[in-house]
């Protein structure tokens, strides 16, 4: 089989098309990750033993189990139980929490590079625990953190083609469409595999920069 | 749970003391710290407490500052109870709340300075007033500019404290402490961590608040000249209890237990 460079360009717009369709997928379960992830992760820090402990449990079931399953249960099981979502909440809510697990960890290992003696300034000014956390201990996480979270941004990116079993249309969805429909699987899968590529090195690129400046910004050399 | 029917809510009658430590006790599991301690602490007094490490000495500032719970005995401050709350008229463990309220006129100091490293000098000073004490983002800088200046550091306001050497970095944690306007000081070995060429610039400025200002202190440190100078009472720790105490020269000319003596002879041979 030879490379056919103008049935190449003939797919190109449809598969450029199904690519903001996965970065958004990208974006979207990155976000609730983030977000949520945090939850998780300041949980485990309270002093109540049972939030501890059962949000300790979750995560460690989110981590141990794979996410294709995870994706199928919240898409599958859901009805069965009257929860019917689309794939597409589906797949974000799966998404989110796997990730969520991931970056939990992360942002735990930041607060705990914060030392104890910052901690010790905060109850001596008398700062509430929320502004302890908002104020002095969540940005000295973030530099700590930032390389961390952006190995699982590239890894939520390259993950979504798993939201393809349950429809979701991104792009390996659409390359295995083009593939059936053509008969030819050599140029769809090759700009799927370009695509990841190139924006995965992008990305990599970008948190190393982000990394930079974000320590400057915060006076942290 | 120990019975604390004995301590009083709150202390009564003349010349309330600002700290009081009674029968307090603090342990690690079966490794005792302090026991039974007994010591107070006048309004606008200067108390240094000395002593070989592993004495218990810093402990005594953390209790006070509440980093630390303690295992027995009640602390109070300013006549109120610190480590406890009274409820249906008697004493039990205080709780969050209490707590932040109770440790309100209490400021301190650290070996290791403590700034907060993501802001600059100004920044960390108008922290507390701002988020704690509500003021005005104008009122606070003002607050904080006015104390930069009397620890001499108003020129570098605009650092962060990476940019700061230590020495400069103490001074700027001293500021933000007395931007909160506390009753007690506390210094916790504040110049050990310095290098000896700085170590005049942040005594200096204690010695200087003690002068002119009325707060009360209590310090723990290894610079026994600069205690003497400064304290109106020295507090020898041994073992977990106070060995001994007196006025700084007749402590340092006079010492009475044996140990005292021991330790300042070996303070002295080190010097």
């Amino acid at each position: 089989m030879q490379w056919d460079w103008q049935f190449a360009a003939e797919i190109l717009p449809r598969m450029l098309w199904a690519t903001v369709n996965t970065l958004m997928a990208a974006g979207i379960g990155y976000a609730i990750a983030a977000v949520l992830g945090l939850v998780f992760a300041v949980a485990q820090r309270t002093r109540f033993p049972i939030l501890t402990v059962s949000v300790r449990e979750v995560v460690e079931f989110l981590r141990s189990t794979p996410l294709v399953l995870q994706i199928f249960f919240v898409y599958y099981v859901g009805p069965e139980y009257g929860v019917s979502l689309s794939p597409w909440v589906a797949g974000m809510i799966a998404i989110g929490l796997h990730y969520a697990a991931y970056l939990s960890e992360v942002y735990r290992g930041g607060i705990e590079s914060v030392s104890r003696g910052q901690w010790e300034a905060c109850t001596a000014i008398n700062l509430t625990s929320i502004q302890t956390y908002r104020r002095i201990i969540l940005p000295q996480a973030l530099p700590p953190s930032v390389a961390g979270m952006g190995n699982y941004l590239i890894s939520i990116f390259k993950d979504t083609p798993m939201l393809s079993v349950i429809g979701v249309a991104e792009l390996m969805q659409t390359a295995n469409a083009i593939g059936g429909q053509n008969y030819r699987y050599l140029e769809p899968y090759t700009i799927v595999g370009l695509v990841f590529l190139i924006i995965s090195l992008f990305s990599a690129a970008s948190i190393r920069g982000f990394e930079g400046w974000i320590r400057r910004k915060l006076g942290m050399y | 749970m120990q019975d604390l029917s004995s301590f009083p809510l709150e202390l009564t009658g003349p010349n309330i003391p600002m700290v009081r430590f009674m029968n307090v006790r603090k342990a690690y599991n079966d490794f005792v710290v302090l026991d039974n301690l007994n010591l107070d602490i006048a309004p606008g007094e200067m108390v240094t407490v000395i002593g070989p490490s592993g004495s218990g000495k810093t402990t005594v500032l953390r209790m006070l500052m509440t980093l630390e719970t303690i295992n027995g005995g009640v602390i109070y401050v300013d006549g109120k109870p610190l480590t406890h709350m009274p409820k249906n008229g008697v004493l039990v463990p205080a709780d969050a709340k209490y707590l932040r309220k109770a440790r309100s006129s209490i400021g301190m100091c650290f070996q290791h300075f403590n700034l907060f490293p993501h802001m600059t000098a100004l920044e960390n000073c108008m922290e507390g007033p701002v988020q704690v004490l509500g003021l005005p983002r104008r009122e606070a800088r003002e607050r904080a500019e006015e104390l930069l200046s009397m620890v001499g550091m108003i020129e570098k306001k605009d650092q962060h404290p990476a940019r700061l050497s230590g020495g400069q970095q103490q001074r700027v944690a001293i500021a933000r402490a007395l931007a909160m306007r506390p009753k007690v000081m506390l210094f916790d070995e504040v110049t050990s961590a310095l290098d000896p060429e700085v170590i005049g610039e942040v005594t200096n400025v204690i010695k200087e608040l003690v002068t002119k200002h009325n707060l009360t202190m209590l310090m723990v440190t290894h610079q026994m000249g600069f205690a003497r100078d400064i304290s109106d009472r020295i507090c020898f720790f041994y073992g977990g209890k106070i060995e001994e105490q007196n006025t700084p020269d007749e402590l340092f000319t006079n010492p009475q237990s044996k140990r005292t003596q021991q330790f300042l002879s070996a303070v002295k041979a080190a010097d």
